[in-house]
């Protein structure tokens, strides 16, 4: 680790500590408190968290270093998802072969789209990538039913053969586990009125997690990742120096697609199904949204930017009218009607609506997402200390 | 020869659509250089315009009818539209009839001006910006466009039938002299294509034989002599990016009899249309129709039973959902430019 700055093992220390202490840290407010719905501490959320920290991490490596915009990364996702169900159904419910496989297989599908895709860049290459993801999902809605099991989506069955543990399935579906360690296990600490949910499957994703940024920091400070840099920065001279920058962008291209496997199939090792919609265009455009919020070129910011979105992706979806009419009732009520009838259109299933818009008002005012922001307000308050990350100027994709 | 050709009228009407999305795209890559991804929200939009036309068209007054009841013996409630009573029993109903068609006279207006609001309002702002800010921003609106649509309108398709006059097939065969029934084609379908081709011919003829597109060409040639020639191209690509949006707005009013529009239609077109100017060659206006047309018909041959059943024999899925995928990676592995691509467009 001799490689790394001071800044930048401190920036991993507090992965490690965030993401370890996550339970306590995501649970500020009392059980049965109002403001408990505003709680993220329980599993399913804890471990969307991980995985979408790893797919963003993953795409930063892509996007943000190499400056390469790809608009069909949920493709691996997919692909990983359904290579670790396919583990699942043949072989053990063990996830650390499916992991393997997922992250293999991902790896192959970019190797053979980034082969074509990456002949072009700029928009060319945002286009192809946008066009093989929606290939993937054609293939896995209805071409390739047999493998993928077409609208209802891939799931284990009783009569799987399961080589390695095919008699476990007695009645029940089994459940995936490492090694005995049941995924679903969850253990609850009482402390007072709060109750802190660890979650083996959590945990199992936060390592990856902490495994993945602690990769793409050493990708970041490596001579490869300096060559990624140059790529972003002006591919043209870089070609004239007669360097071939092909193999690199490959290079980042697989690496990025493994990362999304491993999180594809950390998907399904916490939940053994894979569907199609985990494919479409909306899912690659929402892993892009995360990269930029957080803010892409920085280390830490596509960890947050995940983060973020996949909490108000919930807070907000939990939100119907009448939560709102009870917010607002102490206005008059012409008044909270309108507030709540505005609101509507934002909250509820409307929450693609506010992404949208956060969408564009990010690319719009703050280009660099989030780290650029706490720059911003580290620079107004006087205070310019260095947090790690990269140079501000990095943050601006370059074509 | 009869499969043959329904195929190839089959394909026409798909092709009409993804031509007219991917002229406009061309379009305003071509004068703006931008990549609107937002394109195929305006082809949704204006597909919106027919639906709109139709509930206005049936926005009905409430009256009691004293005379009859129901069955619970309350009087009749009747609902008679304000066109019927406005222009009278048959000018009325032929308006509801016509809904789709004149949905068209709404549909410029509103495309010019979404289109006008979009490109001052927006697109203006991301000229200096990266292409990859230009592809986020118009993305994010597609989503905006989108879900406003859906809350509007709700997430089902909307029946928006063709004027009555034109439901039904036309006998193609009997025309060539083959046996009744052998090709038949929807008439829709076929004026579906005519217009589309009206609207192209459109295009070409105002960027070829007026004094307004030759400005706009040579703008795309070499914007910054145009302007130091103390031409104000800004204005006139505004006006061609309003012209794009109508384009696409009206190829999607007319495509409403063929499948009911929804909120998600756009981004299905969107995808195939990028992959159209992909294959035809970005920047270059013919290949983007020649591209549109050429997929379009190949898709419709993917989908032929005779083909299907091939693919069965050597083991292999059918490849109709995928098969425009599939010849956009042949032509670029073989013709990385695409079918007419110029040098020197996109190749930094």
């Amino acid at each position: 680790m001799n490689t790394f700055s001071k800044a930048d093992k401190n920036t991993l220390l507090f992965v490690i500590i965030i993401t370890m202490l996550a339970p306590f840290i995501l649970n500020p407010f009392p059980e049965g408190s109002a403001m408990a719905q505003f709680n993220a501490g329980y599993p399913d959320l804890m471990q969307r968290f991980a995985i979408f920290g790893i797919l963003a991490v993953g795409f930063n490596i892509l996007f943000g270093l190499t400056g390469y915009l790809s608009f069909g990364h949920a493709a691996f996702l997919g692909v990983g998802s359904y290579s670790a169900v396919w583990m699942f159904k043949l072989l053990s419910m063990n996830i650390i072969p499916a992991l393997i496989l997922s992250v293999i297989i991902a790896g192959v599908f970019a190797l053979v789209i980034g082969f074509i895709s990456l002949r072009r860049s700029g928009i060319y290459f945002s286009i192809l990538t946008l066009a093989f993801a929606q290939m993937s999902f054609s293939l896995a809605y209805s071409v390739l039913t047999p493998i993928t099991n077409g609208e209802t989506g891939l799931q284990i069955t009783l009569n799987d053969p399961r080589i390695l543990d095919g008699g476990t399935g007695a009645g029940n579906l089994p459940v995936t586990g490492l090694f005995g360690m049941e995924m679903r296990n969850t253990f609850t600490l009482d402390v007072g009125a709060w109750a802190f949910q660890f979650n083996v499957g959590y945990y199992v994703c936060a390592i990856f997690l902490i495994l993945a940024f602690y990769l793409s920091m050493r990708i970041f400070r490596s001579p490869f990742g300096l060559m990624l840099r140059a790529i972003k920065t002006n591919q043209t001279r870089l070609n004239y120096t007669g360097l071939n920058s092909r193999p690199y962008t490959l290079a980042a291209f697989v690496i990025s697609g493994m990362y999304a496997g491993l999180a594809g199939g950390l998907m399904a090792s916490m939940d053994p199904l894979a569907g199609a919609e985990r494919m479409q265009w909306t899912a690659s455009g929402e892993i892009v949204l995360m990269t930029i919020l957080g803010g892409a070129g920085t280390l830490l910011g596509p960890v947050l930017g995940a983060g973020f979105i996949k909490y108000f992706e919930n807070i907000f979806s939990k939100i119907n009218d009448n939560v709102l009419h009870t917010w607002f009732s102490f206005m008059p009520d012409g008044l909270e009607n309108a507030i709540v009838w505005v609101l509507h259109f934002f909250v509820g299933k409307g929450w693609h609506l506010t992404l949208g818009m956060l969408f564009m008002l990010v690319v719009i005012f703050l280009p660099g997402g989030l780290m650029e922001g706490a720059d911003r307000i580290r620079a107004r308050f006087g205070r310019n200390k260095g947090d790690g990350d990269d140079t501000p100027n990095a943050t601006t994709p370059a074509e | 020869m009869d499969q043959f050709l329904l195929q190839v009228l089959n394909g026409l009407d798909k092709g009409s659509a993804y031509a007219l999305i991917a002229l406009g795209l061309t379009l305003i890559f071509g004068t703006l250089g931008v990549v609107n991804f937002a394109h195929g929200a305006l082809f949704m939009v204006g597909a919106f315009c027919a639906v709109s036309m139709q509930k206005i068209f049936e926005i009905s007054k409430v009256t009691i009818d004293a005379t009859k009841t129901d069955f619970l013996g309350n009087p009749l409630k009747v609902k008679t539209p304000y066109v019927i009573e406005w222009f009278g029993e048959s000018a009325g109903n032929a308006m509801i009839n016509w809904s789709v068609p004149l949905a068209l006279l709404l549909a410029i207006p509103v495309m010019l001006l979404v289109g006008y609001i979009m490109e001052r309002g927006l697109i203006k702002h991301f000229y200096k910006r990266p292409h990859a800010d230009q592809i986020l921003v118009t993305f994010g609106l597609a989503i905006v466009i989108q879900e406003i649509v859906k809350a509007s309108y709700g997430a089902n398709p909307i029946p928006t039938p063709a004027p009555s006059q034109f439901v039904g097939s036309f006998d193609f065969g009997v025309l060539l002299g083959m046996d009744p029934n052998a090709v038949i084609y929807p008439y829709w379908r076929l004026i579906y294509f005519a217009f589309s081709a009206v609207i192209i011919s459109a295009v070409f003829a105002f960027l070829r034989f007026t004094t307004f597109g030759m400005v706009v060409r040579a703008g795309m040639a070499d914007r910054e002599t145009v302007g130091l020639l103390g031409i104000n191209i800004d204005r006139r690509f505004t006006l061609m990016f309003g012209a794009a949006a109508a384009v696409a707005g009206l190829a999607g009013v007319m495509y409403t009899p063929i499948n009911s529009p929804n909120y998600h239609m756009g981004m299905d077109f969107l995808v195939l249309s990028f992959v159209v100017v992909v294959v035809g060659g970005m920047g270059s206006l013919p290949g983007a129709v020649l591209a549109g047309f050429m997929l379009g018909i190949l898709e419709s041959f993917a989908s032929m039973n005779a083909v299907k059943d091939f693919f069965e024999m050597l083991y292999l899925p059918s490849i109709d959902q995928i098969v425009i995928y599939l010849v956009a990676i042949i032509v670029l592995l073989t013709r990385p430019r695409g079918l007419m691509g110029k040098a020197g467009v996109m190749e930094e």
